[in-house]
């Protein structure tokens, strides 16, 4: 169960996309994401999965991953498509029932919803797949650095970010190892009503919290022991570079939009 | 008829994924009743996945797992149950402590078993002394404890449940050489009183020569020998190729056969060691 959370996985393979500067794969989805909910019209849409289908075979990640990437957000799917199909009104009506009504505007925006949000995950997903967490913070911290002449602490939101990403993976282990030893005593937290089952996990919610705090202690001391002290003067390991795979790539998305844009002018 | 049983069994993490990894190969394994096993092998051998195996934590990719000759994975077997039988205590297990005092979180397995107090309070009695805790610590918090002592209340936890099997993931990982000794010595202890069938994991030859009457080496998700100590020991050599070490005591013994001193070849502790060279030193000339 805990194993299907797969956002800010990343999954390493020698791609074009793997190799690409972060920052502008950041841009990039950004825009991917303006162009999503600034069209209105279905060629959105299209352009929408033609960019995810595109990024997709460039990254080499197996389509199968993006599937699964959409699964657990299922049910808000099926609540937003029910919610578009029956509240949503105008145009030719179908079907009506009490204060339930099929319309074919209903339809339309249900489809174009569900498709909308699932295109949303599996572009943001192939950016979490083929960026490493690190790699990510770094960008951001990059992209926001003008901020810091507002005095905004870049460096130190970015480190926290970082620290976040880093130990999701270590919780979620830890999550699962409490979890087993106490089935392995008989804990039962597969079975029961609501009440019952939050219950049941008590057992593995103490302790975790025992121990993010823990290491939260263990990992503050070994960072002042190396004589951190925020970002100032600070260099880095891996210096972000950006080349002309990143400039074909942004124009292409900077494309797509364009035409997002002008399909919707023309058409409202 | 074997108390545990492991058919052909394989565990294979991450199927599909890069990350893909079998942990257990085809592995085949009797553990006879009353039996005190030592398990050894190079961190990520499979040690603990084949221990997860046997209590049904894991379900196995292929192969079965028999206790009392029943395969656990049946349709009808139920799993919980076969825990309370098959007892495991994890790594570092005191991160697992939770309750609010030391006596409920040993309470907790026993308690799940659904027993009547009476009962749960004898087992946490007897087991908390089992493991050298004293009754004012029942009383506190297990966050006040220290390491050593919440090691052992944790492993209370687990032995309180008296399971016909009991698994233990490196109980001394991390502890100082008397709190290894003191958590050792009780286990030897529990197994010699109850009469069950203890597997205590370890990668440390020296912590397990002493205390098992068998012996498993796992190496690369497989089984190279399953025997008594004398006969793993022996086989020194291959052993060092594996990179697992034979205890110190052992490896003095060999040097000093290799050297011509007619010493016995399968000296594992050091008690046993110094007899050896005392009658020896007594006999007077001999080879020396």
């Amino acid at each position: 169960m805990l194993k299907d959370i797969t956002l800010g996985q990343f999954f390493p393979m020698d791609s074009v996309v793997h190799r690409m500067d972060a920052r502008y794969k950041i841009v990039i989805t950004l825009i991917f994401l303006v162009m999503l909910f600034w069209g209105q019209h279905p060629t959105a849409l299209i352009a929408g999965f033609l960019f995810v289908a595109v990024a997709t075979v460039c990254s080499k990640i197996p389509p199968k991953m993006l599937i699964k990437s959409i699964r657990p957000i299922v049910p808000i799917l099926i609540i937003t498509g029910l919610l578009n199909l029956f509240f949503f009104g105008g145009g030719t009506v179908y079907w009506e029932w009490k204060f339930l009504k099929l319309t074919q505007q209903g339809i339309q925006a249900s489809v174009f919803m569900v498709v909308r949000i699932c295109l949303l995950i599996a572009g943001t997903s192939l950016l979490t797949y083929t960026t490493s967490p690190i790699v990510l913070t770094d960008a951001i911290e990059s992209l926001l650095s003008p901020l810091k002449k507002l005095k905004l602490p870049v460096h130190e939101l970015a480190m926290m970010m970082t620290i976040a990403l880093r130990f999701i993976p270590t919780l979620i282990e830890e999550t699962d190892k409490i979890m087993s030893a106490q089935k392995a005593r008989g804990a039962d937290l597969e079975s029961g009503g609501l009440m019952q089952r939050a219950k049941a996990l008590v057992p593995v919610l103490i302790p975790l919290i025992v121990s993010a705090f823990r290491r939260a202690e263990e990992l503050a001391l070994a960072m002042e022991c190396r004589c951190y002290h925020g970002g100032e003067g600070r260099t880095r390991l891996r210096v972000l570079k950006s080349g002309l795979r990143d400039y074909i790539a942004l124009a292409f998305t900077l494309l797509l939009l364009a035409a997002v844009i002008v399909i919707n002018a023309v058409v409202y | 008829m074997p108390v545990l049983e492991a058919i052909d069994l394989t565990y294979t993490y991450s199927i599909g994924t890069p990350f893909e990894k079998t942990a257990v190969d085809h592995i085949d394994l009797q553990i006879e009743q009353g039996e005190f096993v030592g398990i050894i092998g190079h961190t990520g051998s499979g040690k603990s996945t084949l221990m997860q195996m046997m209590n049904g934590l894991l379900q196995p990719t292929s192969g079965t797992v028999k206790l009392d000759g029943k395969d656990i994975w049946e349709k009808k077997a139920d799993r919980r149950a076969v825990r309370f039988q098959v007892g495991l205590v994890f790594q570092y297990p005191e991160y697992q402590l939770f309750e609010e005092t030391v006596y409920k979180d040993i309470a907790f397995g026993p308690k799940n078993m659904g027993l009547d107090e009476k009962e749960i309070d004898r087992r946490v009695r007897e087991t908390a002394e089992a493991v050298g805790l004293s009754e004012e610590l029942l009383q506190k918090s297990p966050y006040e404890l220290s390491g050593g002592q919440k090691r052992r209340a944790a492993i209370a936890g687990v032995m309180a449940m008296e399971p016909k099997v009991l698994i233990l993931d490196e109980p001394t990982a991390g502890l100082d050489p008397k709190g290894r000794t003191k958590i050792l010595t009780q286990l030897r202890e529990y197994h010699r009183r109850t009469g069950c069938t203890v597997m205590l994991v370890s990668h440390s030859m020296e912590d397990v020569a002493k205390y098992v009457s068998r012996l498993l080496v796992l190496s690369h998700a497989k089984v190279v020998c399953y025997d008594t100590p004398s006969n793993v020991f022996a086989r020194g050599d291959a052993l060092a190729e594996m990179g697992l070490a034979l205890p110190q005591i052992t490896r003095i013994f060999h040097g000093l056969r290799a050297r011509g001193i007619v010493v016995p070849d399968e000296v594992y502790t050091v008690k046993y060691g110094a007899e050896q060279l005392l009658s020896l030193l007594k006999g007077g000339e001999g080879t020396c």
